[in-house]
Formats: structure tokens, sequence, C-alpha cells
């Protein structure tokens, strides 16, 4: 969920046209004239690196071959990895698609409290599912998460829960491809759709080769070229500024002022990018997330990253893939260290980029947007402009290029032409120059670009490509697990041989892929399209863990119960939706096209809001539907599946110390200290 | 599974370090190409710590393969 929500907050890249000819020729303009965007020359050691990398994994994939037998190889690894495997592709399985984008994106936004997705939105959840839920996934033998519904209430919460996971994973996997596929494209000037059908190939033959054990083992590796691929660029940076104490004075500077980099257009207290808590404290007008401090501890710490990390199969299933018990539950808590640290490596870099776009003899901008469709029409607007005339024309140029645009640059753009005509690269430079609004999903590859002489380049390039292949890798598994077992197994071919399963698997996956495929093509092409598919998968996904939690710790709960809370809260979800808007939004896709009875000052708070409604609306309705339905289960059936009916795992052969209970405490403090740190 | 994952972590990891290593020796003049990394020269300084990073790897791959496995 959490992930879907970011993607629901982030911009992706976007490419316009329907046209797959105009498309191109629109990259072309971006290429040619946007100096920061000009595709990266690497060098035979760079690709000497991404190749190995690439013959490497698939590598990995062909030697698991031989271990692949039975349907249970293929999809739960034989239940045979050890924890500190399942643990790091447990975060690398989330850490795929758009985070490192993404979170240092945010990390430029909105300051220190990005660490909130991490530090609240994660560890406790993560501890939660350790210490709390793993012993029923893992020991009701179930091989899914929409298995375990089924076991617990009946197939219509299966039906729902897997239909509405499988899709998901599909678009969530095609979505990350085509980000991919469009970053080598603008970055490289790799063909578009070569990189895309690449990429996926070699996913394809890794997954298909070796399964789930195949995927987490890749997923651990690609942890690792994360982790030291972009390790480096964040050292340079610190060393650049100076280290953290420049940064943070820099960005005092920023909160006070940040329209001077188009980041907000309010004013904001001294502390507002550099404490997490504080500005969250004065309210939502004190930050620039525009959330406040019950939307984050409630709707992001409780709900959001509840529902996300306790519920969501793609993640659930590393850890069932464990060897046993102990090796299962500290699945999250192995991943759960990592995962603390880990805003140094994604979200520092954003703040990196502000301070060093602060500081004018660095020489740096933030990444401005390209330029895209428009750009001709825009520049034909530019050169027939009269004088006298001028704020006609820069009114036709905005309206070309569909951007903000710093009007003094562009009026002496105009100026310098009438004198005497540049060339159409001048114009396409300086007319790219002014605009002000930023590329903020590029911050991380502008950094790149900046710090890394080739070798390193190769390395963090790598790094940022197996950060995608980990995302759709995961989905990947995720999907061909749920389909063949919850869907095919389940309705439509009941009681075949296990030979005939674990082929369906192996079928599934290349068609996984090509579903993935399309929905790259769907989402290049038609990306409000797939803002309104996002937006329908964030109201089926915000009630769930209501669902779960009363189904585990309440025995009373019923299926019927169960299905039609999910459904409400589902259809709450999108009534709230349809009845809210944030400011600077007209009503649509943003919200409020039933009637506007709330404007939040946020999409962010607008989306904690909707969740926490969803889940209060999914709970309530489950627990008096509950009460007013029959009991279908006895407790001999709920036994493993319902916390009061299961007898306590004892965990006093273990070491105190490794314990999950202590270790997960340990955790839980070691999160508390941060947050005090950078309160 | 039978795969120890140790193993091509740390052969890949060492390959990519020393690569970085003899790159960063091959290059250690080239003044203009390292103003990007603050005058360092990171291949070499990465190589090495790469190869540290393989090199570990490698090692609990190898000691863990004289532990018989657990029951």
């Amino acid at each position: 969920m959490a992930r879907w929500l970011w993607f629901n907050t982030l911009s992706i890249p976007r490419q316009s046209g329907r046209n797959p000819a105009r498309r191109r020729a629109e990259s072309a303009w971006i290429l040619h004239d946007n100096t920061d965007m000009q595709p990266i020359h690497l060098a035979w050691v760079d690709y000497t690196i991404l190749l190995s990398y690439t013959v490497f994994v698939i590598g990995i994939g062909f030697a698991l071959r031989r271990y692949m037998k039975t349907s249970a190889d293929f999809f739960l690894s034989g239940r045979s990895i050890p924890a500190w495997v399942t643990g790091l592709a447990f975060m690398a399985a989330n850490l795929g698609a758009l985070e490192l984008v993404g979170m240092s994106a945010s990390g430029a936004k909105y300051g220190i409290a990005t660490a909130h997705f991490y530090w609240v939105g994660a560890i406790p959840a993560m501890i939660f599912l350790a210490v709390f839920m793993m012993p029923f996934y893992y020991g009701s033998k179930a091989r899914s998460v929409p298995e375990y519904l089924k076991l617990r209430f009946d197939e219509r919460v299966r039906c729902l829960n897997s239909l509405t996971f499988a899709v998901m994973t599909v678009f969530a996997s095609g979505i990350s491809m085509n980000a991919l596929a469009k970053l080598l494209h603008l970055l490289l000037g790799w063909d578009y759709d070569a990189s895309l059908w690449i990429c996926s190939a070699v996913v394809l033959v890794y997954v298909l080769k070796g399964g789930l054990t195949s995927a987490i083992y890749t997923e651990v590796l690609q942890f690792f070229m994360i982790v030291l691929g972009f390790a480096p660029v964040v050292y340079l940076g610190l060393k650049d500024m100076h280290g953290w104490e420049t940064i943070k004075s820099k960005l005092i500077d920023v909160a006070q002022n940040p329209a001077a980099l188009s980041l907000n257009d309010k004013h904001f207290q001294p502390d507002a990018w550099t404490s997490a808590w504080k500005p969250i404290l004065g309210g939502a007008g004190a930050n620039p997330m525009g959330v406040n401090v019950f939307a984050i501890v409630f709707g992001l710490g409780f709900v959001l990253s509840f529902g996300y990390w306790c519920t969501n199969f793609l993640v659930v299933q590393r850890a069932m893939a464990a060897k046993d018990m102990t090796a299962a539950r500290r699945t999250p808590l192995i991943a759960a260290i990592p995962k603390m640290i880990f805003p140094v490596l994604v979200i520092l870099p954003g703040i990196i980029a502000i301070a060093l776009a602060s500081t004018p003899d660095k020489g740096y901008r933030l990444p401005p947007r390209p330029i895209s469709s428009g750009g001709a029409a825009a520049l034909a607007d530019l050169r027939a402009a009269k004088p006298g005339q001028e704020d006609a024309a820069f009114a036709a140029v905005s309206k070309d290029v569909d951007l903000k645009l710093d009007k003094a640059k562009v009026l002496a753009l105009m100026h310098a032409n009438a004198v005497s005509a540049l060339p159409e690269e001048k114009l396409k430079e300086g007319l790219q120059n002014a605009v002000t609004e930023n590329d903020y999903d590029s911050i991380i590859l502008s950094l790149v670009k900046r710090y890394c002489p080739p070798g390193m380049l190769g390395l963090a390039l790598t790094a940022l490509l197996a950060s995608f292949m980990s995302g759709m890798a995961g989905n990947v598994t995720a999907f061909n697990t749920v389909w063949t077992y919850d869907l095919y197994q389940a309705y439509l071919a009941p009681n075949r041989s296990d030979q005939h399963y674990f082929r369906m698997g192996q079928g599934i996956t290349v068609v996984g892929i090509l579903l993935s495929i399309l929905c790259a093509y769907f989402a290049s092409h038609y990306s409000n399209a797939m803002d309104v598919v996002q937006l329908v998968f964030g109201f089926v996904n915000a009630p769930l863990f209501a669902t779960f939690l009363l189904g585990m710790f309440w025995a009373r709960t019923t299926g019927t119960g169960a299905f039609l809370g999910l459904l409400g809260g589902t259809f709450t979800s999108a009534i709230f939706h349809a009845l809210t808007i944030t400011v600077g939004n007209a009503p649509g896709i943003k919200g409020g096209y039933l009637s506007v009875l709330y404007t939040f000052p946020s999409e962010m708070a607008q989306n904690f809001y909707l969740a926490t409604f969803a889940f209060a609306a999914c709970f309530v309705l489950t627990l008096v539907i509950s009460l007013a339905t029959e009991r279908t289960k006895t407790d001999e059936e709920l036994k493993g599946l319902v916390y009061s009916l299961t007898p306590k795992l004892v965990d006093h052969d273990q070491a105190f110390l490794t314990r999950p209970a202590v270790l997960g405490t340990i955790l839980l403090l070691g999160c508390v200290i941060l947050n005090i740190i950078f309160f | 599974m039978g795969l120890d994952i140790r193993w091509p972590i740390g052969i890949m990891f060492s390959l990519i370090g020393a690569l970085l290593l003899a790159y960063g020796f091959g290059t250690a003049g080239d003044v203009e190409m390292y103003s990007h990394s603050l005058g360092i020269n990171i291949n070499i300084i990465w190589g090495v710590v790469l190869l540290l990073f393989g090199g570990g790897m490698l090692l609990g791959a190898i000691l863990g393969r004289k532990t018989p496995p657990k029951p």
C-alpha cells in the first residue's frame, strides 16, 4: 500500500503523445536541446560493469535451475532459505520500483520529514509482522496471503484479494519498467523499446529458471549493488558541501524562502527541512508536506504502513520462503536494520541537491522539467514575437510548453532573437533553461552525473538498473504464485498433478512479463489513465489491514463480515476521494468530482486521511456484520489462524538477544533514538 | 537451496572491484576526469572497498562450506 501511495504522490516521469513516432520525435527534441539531459557517454569500463551484473543475475537463474523440481520449489523456494537472505530480499523487493528516484525527490521537496516513511511508516509495522503476524502466515502452511484469507474466512475474501493483487502486481511492474526504459532512453540515448524488452527478458530468464529462489537471491545481490553503487555518490555530495553542518545551515535558508528554488510558494520556520517532527507538530501549514501529526502517526504510521508491510504478499512472500519459523520471524527484523539507516542513501541525496542548488558557486541547479510536447510550437511562437507584443507571445509560449516559465528569461531570449536570429539549438537551450518547474525525479541522476567519473558511473547506473529489476522480479514472482495457487488451482483447474501447476507457474511467468510490458506501454502512452488505475488500487488497499487485524485477533470475525467490510471500506475510499480535494487542484482525477466537502492542504494529507477513513469504515462494518452473522468456522478450524486459539510460540530455547520480541524491542528503541536525534 | 548466494555475490563484487582498481590506476593522471569526483580517484578507493566486500563474502562462503549443514 505504501508503495501505491508513493506512486500516487510522486510525479512519474511522463512521455506524452500517443503515436510512437511522435513520442520519439518529442524525446529527440528533449535530447538535443536540454543540456542537462544530454545522454551520458559511457566508457567501456561502464559497459563491462553493466554486462557483468547482467551475466551474474542470469547465471544465478541457471545455477538454480536444477533445484526446481516441484511447484513448491518454484513458488516457495522449498521453504529452505536462511533468514539473512530472506531478510535482505524482503527489503530489496520493496526497494525496487521508484524508491531510489522517488525518495530523493521527496527528500528535496520535504526534507528530513521524508524519513517518516521509514521510521514511522515501516519499522513498527515490520516488527509487528515479525512478532505477531508471521506465526500465523508461516504456521498456517498457507502458500500465499490470499490463501491465508481463504483458511481464515472463505473463498469470497480470497477471490477478492487475489484478483486485485494479481492485477496490481502486473501494473506495478509495468510502471516500474516504463520508468526504467524511459530513464535509459533519456540518460543513455538507448531505444525505449529495446531497453524495455531487453531488461524484461533478463528478469524473465532468471525468474523462469530459478523461480522465487532466483528472485530472492538476485534481490540480495541487487541490495548490495544499490548500497555499494550509491554510497560513493552520497559521500562525494557530503564532501562537496563540507559536511552535514554546512548542509543544515543551507537548509535553514531554503526553508525561509523555498520559492527561490521553486520548491514551495510558502515560507516556513527555519527548521522545516532539518527537523523530522517539529514542523509536523506545528500543524499542516508549518511543513512542506502539508500534513499534521495525526495524519503521520495514524494515517501513515498505522493504517498505510501496517496495511502494506503486514498484508502485501510481495514482501510477506519473502518471509514465507524462510527455512523455518524462527527464520521467517527474523526476516522482517533483519530487513528492519538496513531499512532504518536507508534514508542516508535515498533521502540524503535529495537534501544534498537542494543545499547544492542554494550555493551559487557550486554551479548546480535542480533539474528543470524537460519540455516535451509543444516544443516546436513554442519555438515558432518565440520567433514570431513582435516588439511591443511580448506579453502575448510569452503567454503563447507558456501555453505551448505547458510548464511554468521564467518570464524575464523568455523575454530576454525574445529580445536577443529579435536583434539577430539565434540558431535553433540556442533557442531550445534558452527555453529549457527558462523552465522553473523542478523535475524532482531526475535529482538522483543529476548527482550521479555530477560526481561519477567513468567506472563509478557504470557502478551507479548498474545500481539503478538493479533497483528497477528487483522491483519487477518481486512483482512477477508474487503474481505467478497468486495466479497459480489462488486463481488457477482454486477456480479453474483443481486437483491436477504438482507438475501441472509447476508448468503453469513457468508459463504464467512468461505471461506476467508480457502483461507487464503491455502495461509499460500503456503507462507511457496513457499516463492519465494510469493515474486512475493507481487511484483505484489505493481505494482497494486502504481498508485491507482492518480485515487482517480483526481476522487474526478476534475469533468472532466472520467471512461475510470480512467480505462486506472490505467492499464497504473500498467504497468509503472512493466516496471520500469524490468529496474532498487538495488546494490548487481542480475537481477531477485529484478528487472532488461529486462535491467538495473538504479541502486538504496537500495530496499527501488527502491520502493519509482517505486511508484512515477507509480503515475505520472497514473495521466498524466488519465488526458489526460479524456480530450479526453466524460463525462458519469452529474454534478447531481456526487453530493456527487466530491469536487467541493458537498455542503461543515459546522462544525460551533461543538466546535472549535473538528472540523476535527482544530483537523487535531493540529495533524499536533504535528507531525512537533516530527520531529524537532528528526531532 | 544448494547454492550459497555468497559465492556469486563475492565473485561478482571482487571482479568489479578489481576492474575499478585497475581502471583507477590506468586513469590516475587524468585530472579532468577526476574533477568530477572532487579530485579524488574514487575508482581506486571504491575498487578496494568492493574487493574487500567481495573477499569477505567469499571468505564467508568458504567457511560456511566447512561446517556441515544443521539437520
